[in-house]
């Protein structure tokens, strides 16, 4: 086993099990924060793995770092208290969503198993800033200006949502 | 490259502890980690989809607009989440339950 493939298996056990560790830690909201953190820079080392540089750096400039910062200031601001949360009252209702989760898990394996691509061989260049440049400016032109859009709205609706009293 | 299943399974197994987390969890907030770490499971799929074929960038300019909705979806989330708490002083899913049948 090369050492990509060791960093890819390393780096996957590391996102499932930070992964769970943010949905299984029922007592602390910060710590499946940093969980959260733990799984997105897995994943971005995993991105680079696959030659996917520039959405690397995305990954950790804006989710480990934005995102989870946001999710941070607002755990801290509403500072919850961990006995929030009163555990055991619908422990049926869990083990079906566990259940249902690994019914959906089954599901995409025998989806997918048998129908996946051959992989190719890498074109020079690919995944560099360059050709993605070309691509956000060329081709998808129309999707960045929806994005620029969406984030404009997203702003003005976080503001009115979050805003004491609007005058 | 490593397989393409592996990636795939991975991706399946990230999306797999999300939906299990929006459907077990009633703290609002983590409910929404969870919703993340879907979409984070999407965008792993799209990656190892254009690595495997690798002709055009599409995958990867889609994952950019995953990441540009999450921020937005997140922005927008923790707004309800604060006037929730703003209204009701908690956010347990289940003191949210005004418009459940």
């Amino acid at each position: 086993m090369g050492v990509p493939a060791f960093l890819f298996y390393f780096c996957a056990a590391l996102a499932v099990i930070s992964a769970l560790g943010m949905v299984l830690n029922v007592r602390n909201t910060v710590a499946s924060a940093m969980s959260l953190v733990v799984t997105m820079v897995a994943l971005a080392a995993i991105y680079v793995l696959l030659e996917a540089h520039l959405v690397a750096v995305i990954q950790i400039i804006v989710y480990a770092g934005a995102i989870v910062v946001l999710f941070l200031f607002v755990v801290m601001l509403l500072n919850l208290r961990t006995d929030e949360f009163p555990p055991g009252r619908q422990r049926l209702l869990k083990a079906a969503a566990g259940l249902l989760g690994l019914v959906l898990l089954l599901q995409v394996g025998r989806a997918v198993a048998g129908h996946l691509p051959p992989v190719q061989e890498l074109p020079p260049g690919y995944g560099s800033y360059r050709q993605l440049g070309i691509a956000l400016y060329t081709d998808y032109v129309l999707l960045v200006e929806m994005a620029s859009l969406l984030l404009l709205a997203a702003i003005v609706g976080a503001l009115i949502l979050a805003k004491r009293k609007i005058d | 490259m490593v397989p393409l299943e592996h990636v795939i399974g991975l991706s399946a197994l990230l999306f797999t502890i999300g939906v299990i987390g929006v459907a077990t969890r009633r703290n609002l907030i983590v409910m929404l980690m969870s919703i993340e770490l879907m979409l984070n499971a999407v965008n792993l799929a799209f990656i190892g989809f254009n690595r495997a074929s690798p002709a055009r960038l599409d995958g990867q300019v889609f994952v950019l607009m995953v990441i540009t909705v999450a921020a937005a979806e997140v922005a927008v989330g923790l707004g309800i989440v604060i006037s929730m708490f703003r209204n009701r002083a908690s956010v347990d899913i289940e003191d949210a339950s005004l418009l459940r049948w």
